[in-house]
C-alpha cells in the first residue's frame, strides 16, 4: 500500500494506455479514466507524510472508482492541473497527482 | 496547537437552574464545505447584527451574530470557516473542529449546529454530514442554493437522504432570504433543553475509514440523489477561455491592470477629499483652541492621527470590492491555479497570490488574509514579503521624488519617464518580494512543498447584498486593527517631534529640538554613506508610524509647511537641496525600509510574538541599507553626485 505504484516502461504505446494503471502526474489535457489506487506516495520530497496525503486527496473526492478526466493544463510544464473527479472540479499539482494511479480509456 | 484541553461547562450547573439556560440565548454553529454559501446564509439570518472578533490565543477570526427565531427566541451564531473534514489542517480548520466539538478555549460548546450544503455539489459534503453525526451533536443539513438545484432539474430524495443522515433537512436560497424559517424552526426543535450535555467523541479518522466513509457518503448520494437534467455547462464553457494556459493568463493580467487602475484612480477623489477635510479640520480646532499644547495635540496628533488611517480607507474598499467580486464568483479559486506554478517557482503557495495582492493597498489587510494559508512555513514567508510590495502609502514619497527630480519627459515617444521610474520601484518591489522568498524557502526552509489543491467552484453570480455586507464586514476589521495600532502610534509620534520644545530665541524648526530631531541627528552619520542629509534622517522617525508622514516632516523640516499646497515649495527646495544620487537613494531606501510600524505591529498580532517582526525589522533593514548604499554610490559614479 505504501510503495508508489510502478510506471509502465513503454506506457505511451497505444495498447497498454489503456490496460495498465497510469499515475494522474502524467496524464495529458482530455485523458479520461478511473482511479484506480490512491497511495499518498508523489514520489517527491513532501511537506507531509504519505498518510496525511493520501487522506487529503480522498477527502477532495480522489478515491478508488472515482471517474476523472484532466479538463486543463498551466502553462508552464503544464503545470498544476485540473480535473474532474466524478462531478466536482479540483485543481492540483502534477506531484500529488502522482500518488494518483488511473486506468485510463483506451482510444 | 494550545487548545487540546477541553473545556466545557459544567453540565451539573448549567441545568441547576432552569431559569438562567431559559434566559441565555442559545448558541448554534454554521459548518461547511467552502463555497457552500454558508456566509450569505449567515448575513441572511443574522443581518447587520454581527460581531467580528478574534477567537481567544488565535488568529482566526470569530463571526458571531445574533438572530431571532418565528416564535421569538434570540440565539446566537457563530460562522465557523468552511472546511472538507473535521480533520483540520489550517488554523482556520482547528477552530472549526474544536467549536463543533466544543473543545475551544473560552467558548460554550453550541447546541445544535447547521451543517450548510450546496445542494449542487453532495458528493463531499456528505463526507462531511457524516463525521458530523458521529460527534453527536445535533444537526440540521441546509440544501443551500436550492433554486440552482432545481433549475438544473436536480433530484433529491429529501425524505430518503434526511432517514439516511439521522438529521433533518431544509432547502434554503441564502441570497433570496428562502426557507430560513423553515430552517429556524428546526434549529428551535434541536435546542430543546437537554439535561445532559451532549458528549463529543471523536478522533482523527485513518485512510481506510475515510475510505468506508466515502462509500457511504457514494450509496446514500446515489441512493438519493438523481443526476441534473440540465447540467451547469456554463462553467466548463468560460474555464475553457479563463484558464486556457495563454488566454487565461493574459485575462488575469488585464484583469490585475484594471484592478490597480481603479484603486488608484476611483479611490484618488474620496481620498483627497478625506485628506483635505481633515487637514481643514484640523486648522479649525487648531485656530478655535487656545493655542498651546491641547491644540497642537488635537490637530496633529489626534485628527492627523485618525486622518490617517481613514484616508487608506477608498483604496481598501475598492481593492476588497474587486476581491470578494472574485470569490464569490468563483475566479479566486483559478487565478490561484493560474498563478501557482510562477509563485511555486519563489517558493511561494499559490494561495499566497491573494495576500501579495491585497498588499498592493496596504500590508496590512494582506498579512491578515495569509491565514487561507495551511502551512506555517508557506505563511510566514508570504507575510514576510508582504511589506515589499509597494503598498499606497509609499505613493506620496515617490510621487514628491518623482516629481522633484525626474523630467516629465517623454522617451520612445509614448511613455512618461515618469511614468517609468513609477513602475520601475513597482517592479523592483515585486521582483524584490520574489527573490526573498525564493532564498527563505531554499536557504532557510529547504525541502518540502506543501501540496496545492483547491476546489475549483462553479461559476456564479456574486449577490450584490451579501457582496456589500461581506465589504462592510472586511472595512470594519480594518479600521479596527489598524485604528488600534495607528492611532497610539500617531499620538506616540506627536509626543516625540513635539517635546522638549524649543530653546527661546531658537531659529531652527521646532522639530530639530524635539527627540525625534535628536534621534535624526543621532543616526545621521549611519546615513551620511548611503547620501542621506540630517533632515532626511529626521524626517524618516516620524515617518515610521506610517510611510507618508515623512512627506509632512520633510515640510516641516526645511520649514515649507506639510499640507498639500505647499507640495509644490517643497518639491522645488528639494530639487536645490538634494543631488540625483541623495533622491535616487532615497527612494530606493522606500522600497524595501521597514517604514512602517503597523504592519510590524500587526506580523506580532498574527504570529503571536515578536520574534518574527523583529526578524522582518531586520532584514528589510539591511536591504534598504545595501540597496540605497549601491543606489547612491553608483549614481555619484555616474556622475549625479
Amino acid at each position: 500500500m505504501s510503495e508508489a505504484f510502478a510506471l509502465s516502461p513503454d506506457f505511451n504505446s497505444a495498447e497498454s494506455r489503456a490496460e495498465v494503471p497510469r499515475s494522474l502526474g502524467l496524464a495529458r489535457r482530455g485523458d479520461r479514466g478511473v482511479i484506480v489506487k490512491v497511495t499518498g506516495v508523489s514520489g517527491a520530497a513532501e511537506a507531509i507524510d504519505a498518510q496525511e496525503l493520501e487522506r487529503r486527496l480522498l477527502e477532495m473526492g480522489f478515491v478508488e472508482g472515482a471517474r476523472i478526466e484532466v479538463l486543463h493544463e498551466g502553462l508552464f510544464g503544464r503545470d498544476p492541473i485540473a480535473v474532474r473527479v466524478d462531478d466536482t472540479r479540483v485543481a492540483l499539482r502534477r506531484r500529488e497527482a502522482g500518488a494518483v494511479a488511473v486506468k485510463f480509456d483506451g482510444r | 496547537m494550545a487548545l487540546d484541553t477541553p473545556v466545557r461547562q459544567d453540565p451539573g450547573l448549567a441545568s441547576s437552574d432552569p431559569k438562567a439556560s431559559d434566559a441565555a440565548p442559545a448558541r448554534i454553529a454554521l459548518v461547511g464545505n467552502p463555497n457552500s454559501g454558508k456566509t450569505a446564509l449567515f448575513n441572511a439570518l443574522t443581518g447587520s447584527r454581527q460581531k467580528v472578533a478574534n477567537y481567544a490565543g488565535v488568529t482566526v477570526e470569530r463571526k458571531e451574530g445574533v438572530l431571532t427565531t418565528p416564535a421569538g427566541r434570540q440565539m446566537r451564531v457563530l460562522d465557523l470557516p468552511g472546511t472538507y473534514s473535521l480533520r483540520a489542517r489550517s488554523p482556520d480548520e482547528v477552530v472549526t473542529r474544536d467549536a463543533v466539538l466544543g473543545r475551544l478555549a473560552g467558548e460554550a460548546a453550541p447546541e445544535a449546529l447547521i451543517c450548510v450544503a450546496d445542494a449542487t455539489n453532495l458528493r463531499l459534503v456528505l463526507r462531511l454530514v457524516l463525521e458530523l453525526k458521529r460527534v453527536g451533536r445535533p444537526f440540521v443539513l441546509a440544501l443551500n442554493m436550492y433554486d440552482i438545484a432545481q433549475r438544473q432539474g436536480l433530484r433529491i430524495d429529501l425524505e430518503r437522504l434526511s432517514r439516511e443522515i439521522g438529521a433533518p433537512i431544509v432547502t434554503t436560497v441564502a441570497t433570496r432570504k428562502r426557507g430560513l424559517s423553515e430552517l429556524l424552526e428546526q434549529v428551535e426543535r434541536l435546542v430543546v433543553p437537554r439535561g445532559d450535555a451532549v458528549d463529543s467523541v471523536w478522533r482523527e479518522p485513518s485512510a481506510a475509514e475515510i475510505r468506508a466513509a466515502h462509500a457511504e457518503a457514494q450509496r446514500i448520494f446515489k441512493a438519493c440523489v438523481k443526476p441534473p437534467e440540465r447540467p451547469d455547462t456554463m462553467t466548463g464553457k468560460v474555464d475553457g477561455v479563463l484558464l486556457h494556459p495563454v488566454a487565461g493568463l493574459a485575462i488575469l493580467l488585464t484583469l490585475l491592470f484594471v484592478m490597480f487602475q481603479a484603486v488608484f484612480t476611483w479611490a484618488k477623489i474620496p481620498a483627497d477629499a478625506m485628506d483635505h477635510l481633515f487637514g481643514a479640520f484640523g486648522a479649525w480646532t487648531a485656530a478655535h483652541l487656545p493655542p498651546g499644547l491641547l491644540a497642537s495635540f488635537v490637530s496633529d496628533g489626534l485628527i492627523a492621527g485618525v486622518g490617517s488611517v481613514l484616508v487608506f480607507l477608498p483604496q481598501i474598499l475598492i481593492l476588497f470590492f474587486f476581491i470578494l467580486m472574485l470569490e464569490d464568483s468563483g475566479y479566486m479559486a483559478r487565478a490561484a491555479f493560474l498563478m501557482d506554478k510562477i509563485m511555486g517557482g519563489a517558493g511561494l503557495h499559490g494561495r499566497a497570490f491573494i495576500p501579495l495582492l491585497s498588499s498592493f493597498a496596504c500590508a496590512i489587510p494582506g498579512i491578515m488574509s495569509t491565514r487561507v494559508i495551511d502551512n506555517r512555513h508557506d505563511r510566514l514567508t508570504t507575510i514576510l514579503v508582504a511589506p515589499l510590495m509597494t503598498c499606497s502609502a509609499r505613493i506620496p514619497v515617490y510621487g514628491l521624488i518623482i516629481s522633484a527630480f525626474i523630467p516629465p519627459r517623454t522617451v520612445y515617444g509614448v511613455l512618461s519617464l515618469q511614468g517609468l521610474v513609477m513602475f520601475g520601484l513597482y517592479a523592483a518591489g515585486i521582483v524584490s518580494a520574489l527573490l526573498v522568498s525564493f532564498v527563505i524557502r531554499r536557504v532557510f526552509w529547504r525541502g518540502a512543498v506543501e501540496p496545492f489543491m483547491m476546489e475549483l467552484p462553479t461559476y456564479r453570480w456574486p449577490e450584490p447584498r451579501n457582496l456589500l455586507m461581506n465589504l462592510w464586514t472586511r472595512a470594519r476589521i480594518f479600521l479596527e486593527r489598524a485604528g488600534r495600532i495607528i492611532l497610539p502610534l500617531m499620538v506616540l509620534v506627536w509626543v516625540l517631534s513635539t517635546f522638549p520644545y524649543p530653546p527661546p530665541g531658537a531659529t531652527g524648526p521646532a522639530i530639530d529640538y524635539s527627540i525625534a530631531g535628536r534621534i535624526g541627528h543621532l543616526v545621521e552619520p549611519l546615513m551620511r554613506p548611503i547620501g542621506f542629509n540630517w533632515q532626511m534622517t529626521v524626517a524618516l522617525v516620524p515617518g515610521f508610524a506610517a510611510r507618508e508622514v515623512a512627506v509632512a516632516t520633510l515640510g516641516t523640516v526645511y520649514a515649507v509647511g506639510g499640507d498639500a499646497d505647499s507640495h509644490a515649495a517643497l518639491s522645488t527646495l528639494l530639487q536645490h537641496q538634494w543631488s540625483l544620487a541623495t533622491a535616487l537613494s532615497f527612494l530606493a531606501w522606500y522600497v524595501f525600509a521597514p517604514q512602517c510600524a503597523a504592519t510590524l505591529g500587526v506580523v506580532k498580532r498574527e504570529t503571536n510574538g515578536w520574534l518574527w517582526p523583529s526578524v522582518m525589522f531586520a532584514y528589510m533593514l539591511t536591504l534598504a541599507y545595501i540597496a540605497s548604499f549601491v543606489t547612491y554610490h553608483v549614481a555619484v559614479a555616474l556622475g549625479a553626485g
